[in-house]
């Protein structure tokens, strides 16, 4: 951070102390004003707000923390309490870490996605934590009657230099709550960092190794029931009867109804079975029979899916818009031009844990409990399909086994609070493996047209990216489908807009009646593939080191930073014979990654993977040690989605159902990799998904470096490279 | 409907229960212990893994019935207090990130500790090839349990 001097209105800071005068509660308002940005990151922090509460101190000195984002696995339950802390002075291993619910007037936005807990709010939060430091150490300086100057804060206590007295937190909150909140505070140096920047263990790991965390199928509410349901297997069909009374005779099946959930929109059907445990509901579920009305829209197949993706690119029916220059001028007079196709398959999330909900409807409002990234959105969704104002839906967090996008949406709550509504009970609603993966939304199939052209001088001259497949964007029945979808760039390299004179981006957007949706790191997660697997080719036909050629056209001190520390860490120029070196770089949600892959050939004569170096720039940055674990599972995801799986469809249906088909890489798969962090000043980018986005084409860059190969279809088998 | 005397983590539980349910659902919804996870209900993921008499199994795929009077350890019954050395390593390699399939891969390293306390790193792999992390903390995974291997022979030096 350049600046360490930040102003706090009076409106935009608020505190308040506790009914009983004991407690010292901070928070920021995010006041509504004119020019916000429609970024994901400042959207919902827009709206008028009351009171946030991120900083609990009672007159006991407990410091209670608030997260008010959904930890999933990327470590928001200790980085969020890792910002606070290191400006309140506070030892972390000494405060609690609780979830705040859904509730975007209190904490802004809530959305877990675009990698944007920390990017999003770390300014907000470090300003809190001093915030609530120089208060307390004002209300001590008054008590002690001597000058605030004299005193400092440490490790949850306020002394006085001079005399070295100390009084603790907890003596200090009720003088500190009356007082006001001072107008601009000083943030760390950091050089100064504590807490910040250092590998601390998570506090949520020791209750991830003896069942002690509470996901959200853990989760029990007294006297609830547990509902499987029936849902169409082509997505949109209708229910058009079902076999209610004989499944309503095995044992423990209490209810068997009709059950619609909102995806994008569309009221999707299906029959819910409910029962007094999950095995009674699942026994109930087998002996249903539903017949459904499949009329009305296209079964397709992956192969349908694909020649129209490819009919269309070659047919050039495509929405053109970020494009500089005449593409087609200098493409058609190019001496050296290069074309490729690349595909990359339907997926799905498949986190380890299946989605779930419950959901408690009364008739004046209702509770949800259930692994969800999008607390706030859940609520607004809830409030609107109930009829009841926002505050009266609690949505309460727990634990997310995996998230990857898949849940942020609010399909499944909405399908477990109509349920609820209907049998006026808690119920919960279980996704088997097999629904979880069968039913979507998917991440898109993708086909990329590339065609280049490289100068005299052995450079870019032209580019030209077409994409086409299913646009995530506009499901919602009514949605403008004439605009272009700018996240088909997403992963591309700032410079390489600068660098290259003629450039045409465009997007070709298949029609199908299969559900799609974001897929950690969304549209960088394909894209990245074909943009540095293209750059490779275009490497190739200028005769240059991949490396040596992207440090050309990637001007920027910041890029080729990260480029001299990849080819450090990775031995770039010390490669030898028989070793294949393949080199990636993408930027995906603020940070730059890129990624060095070493592949040979086994004693079997098998492709392996040796080794994997990434250097991750996010800028200012919290925890080291959970960047890196990013880092490695963002890899190790990218590679199962290269490698390994891929869903298809016949006949309008997901084919593969649970992992004997869906194959997830495993351990004896996983390579082995090496992270750095760069240091810098630059401003905080996102962490959990930017890994990502490099990692494919570093591999099949490599292979072509070690066997000619180009692989240009995914997802492709390494034995039989 | 039928009886069934269980023994779980030490303790004695009799339960009311369709002898089919699998014990994943016996132990979480009837008995109430949780940190046995459903991923796959078909063994293909790992998650559901508890130890009977000291061999790891998966809970999804076994009947209740079958394991009546049986020694079941689930990762609420490893330590009382996280200090078999499994979980002291998962501390020291901070290998949880979601962390849901971990009491899986925790149950399956215990196991494999118990009879190979020396495993290579092809041991591992083998050992471990049946539990899937979606969160892709292998490479933490096989550091963990090699550093379990050398917290376990410390302790009993």
């Amino acid at each position: 951070m350049n600046t360490n001097e930040q102003a706090i209105s009076r409106r935009s800071f608020i505190k308040a102390s506790g009914l009983t005068g004991v407690a010292l509660t901070l928070g920021f308002s995010f006041p509504s004003k004119a020019g916000d940005s429609p970024d994901i990151l400042n959207a919902a922090d827009a709206g008028s707000v009351e009171l946030n509460a991120w900083i609990s101190i009672d007159s006991a000195g407990k410091v209670t923390l608030t997260n008010h984002r959904a930890e999933m696995g990327q470590g928001s339950f200790q980085s969020v309490p890792q910002m606070i802390a290191e400006e309140l002075e506070v030892d972390l291993n000494q405060v609690s870490i609780q979830f705040a619910p859904g509730n975007p007037g209190k904490y802004g936005s809530q959305i877990t996605g675009g990698s944007s807990t920390i990017r999003g709010s770390y300014e907000r939060m470090l300003r809190l934590g001093a915030t609530a430091r120089e208060m307390l150490i004002e209300a001590a300086a008054k008590k002690w009657e001597v000058p605030a100057n004299q005193c400092y804060a440490e490790n949850g206590k306020v002394f006085h230099r001079p005399s070295g007295r100390s009084m603790g937190y907890g003596e200090l909150v009720t003088e500190a709550a009356k007082l006001p909140v001072p107008s601009a505070v000083k943030l760390k140096d950091p050089r100064d960092y504590k807490i910040i920047r250092k590998p601390l263990p998570r506090q949520d790991n020791p209750a991830k190794i003896n069942g002690q965390a509470i996901f959200g199928l853990d989760k029990r509410v007294p006297g609830m029931l547990f509902a499987v349901v029936e849902r169409n297997p082509r997505f949109m069909g209708k229910v058009k009867s079902f076999n209610s009374d004989e499944v309503l005779k095995l044992p423990g099946v209490k209810y068997v109804m009709k059950v619609e959930r909102d995806v994008f929109g569309n009221l999707l059907e299906g029959v819910a079975v409910i029962g007094d445990s999950t095995w009674s509901a699942l026994q109930g579920r087998k002996a249903l029979k539903v017949e459904w009305d499949d009329n009305g829209f296209e079964h397709l197949s992956t192969q349908q899916l694909y020649d129209r993706m490819r009919t269309d690119l070659k047919s050039r029916k495509f929405i053109s818009a970020r494009t500089q220059g005449n593409f087609d001028s200098l493409f058609d007079k190019a001496e050296k031009k290069v074309e490729a196709l690349y595909e990359t398959p339907y997926e799905s999330h498949s986190n380890m844990e299946p989605l779930n909900c419950i959901a408690d409807v009364k008739d004046d409002s209702c509770e949800i409990w259930g692994p969800i990234q999008a607390p706030d959105w859940i609520q607004g969704a809830t409030a609107g399909f109930l009829k009841l104002p926002p505050e009266k839906v609690t949505v309460h967090m727990t634990f997310l086994g995996g998230g990857l996008g898949r849940k942020a949406f609010t399909d499944y709550p909405y399908e477990a609070v109509a349920l609820s509504k209907a049998i006026k009970a808690p119920v919960q609603v279980v996704w088997t493996r097999e629904d979880d993966m069968t039913m979507g939304p998917f991440r898109p199939g993708m086909v990329y047209q590339c065609r280049g052209a490289v100068s005299r001088g052995n450079r870019i001259a032209a580019l030209e990216i077409i994409a086409a497949g299913q646009n995530m964007n506009t499901q919602e029945p009514g949605a403008d489908k004439s605009a272009y979808n700018l996240d088909v760039v997403d992963g591309l390299l700032k410079p390489y807009f600068d660098s290259i004179p003629h450039y045409r981006f465009g997007d070709a957007p298949l029609e199908a009646p299969i559900p799609v949706m974001w897929w950690r790191s969304v549209y960088a997660s394909t894209n990245g593939f074909a943009f540095e697997s293209f750059f490779d080719e275009m490497a190739v036909a200028a005769g240059k080191d991949p490396l040596d050629f992207r440090s050309q056209h990637l001007g920027e001190a910041r890029y080729q930073a990260l480029i001299a520390k990849l080819r450090e860490v990775s031995h770039w120029d010390g490669r030898k014979k028989n070793e294949g070196y393949g080199v990636s770089i993408t930027e995906c949600f603020s940070s730059i990654v890129g990624e060095v892959c070493k592949v040979s050939r086994n004693a079997a004569g098998k492709v392996r993977i040796d080794k994997v170096w990434a250097v991750m720039d996010c800028g200012w940055y919290v925890n080291p040690d959970i960047i890196r674990a990013q880092v490695e599972g963002s890899i190790i995801m990218a590679l199962g989605a290269a490698t390994k799986h891929a869903t298809t469809f016949l006949d309008g249906k997901a084919v593969e159902h649970n992992f004997d088909t869906y194959k997830m890489g495993r351990i004896g798969e996983a390579p082995d990799i090496e992270v750095h962090i760069m240091d810098n000043q630059e401003r905080a980018g996102g962490v959990g998904e930017p890994g990502l986005p490099p990692f494919t084409a570093a591999l099949t860059n490599a292979i072509f470096d070690l066997t000619g190969k180009r692989i240009r279809v995914l997802p492709f088998s390494l034995d039989e490279v | 409907m039928a009886t069934i005397k269980l023994l779980i983590n030490q303790k004695p539980f009799t339960i009311d229960a369709d002898p089919r349910m699998p014990l994943l659902w016996a132990l979480r919804d009837v008995i109430g212990l949780t940190g046995t996870k459903y991923g796959c209900g078909v063994s293909q993921c790992g998650a559901c893994t508890v130890h009977l008499d000291g061999n790891p199994i998966r809970s999804c795929s076994i009947p209740v019935s079958s394991v009546a009077n049986k020694n079941i350890t689930t990762i609420e019954g490893l330590s009382p207090d996280l200090s078999h050395p499994v979980q002291q390593a998962w501390i020291a390699e901070q290998v949880p990130q979601c962390g849901y399939c971990q009491g899986g891969q925790i149950m399956t390293a215990a196991a494999l500790l118990k009879r190979n306390p020396n495993p290579t790193d092809k041991d591992i792999d083998a050992a471990m090839q049946g539990n899937i992390c979606r969160c892709g903390t292998y490479p933490r995974i096989r550091k963990a349990v090699k550093t379990a291997a050398q917290l376990a022979k410390a302790t009993t030096k």
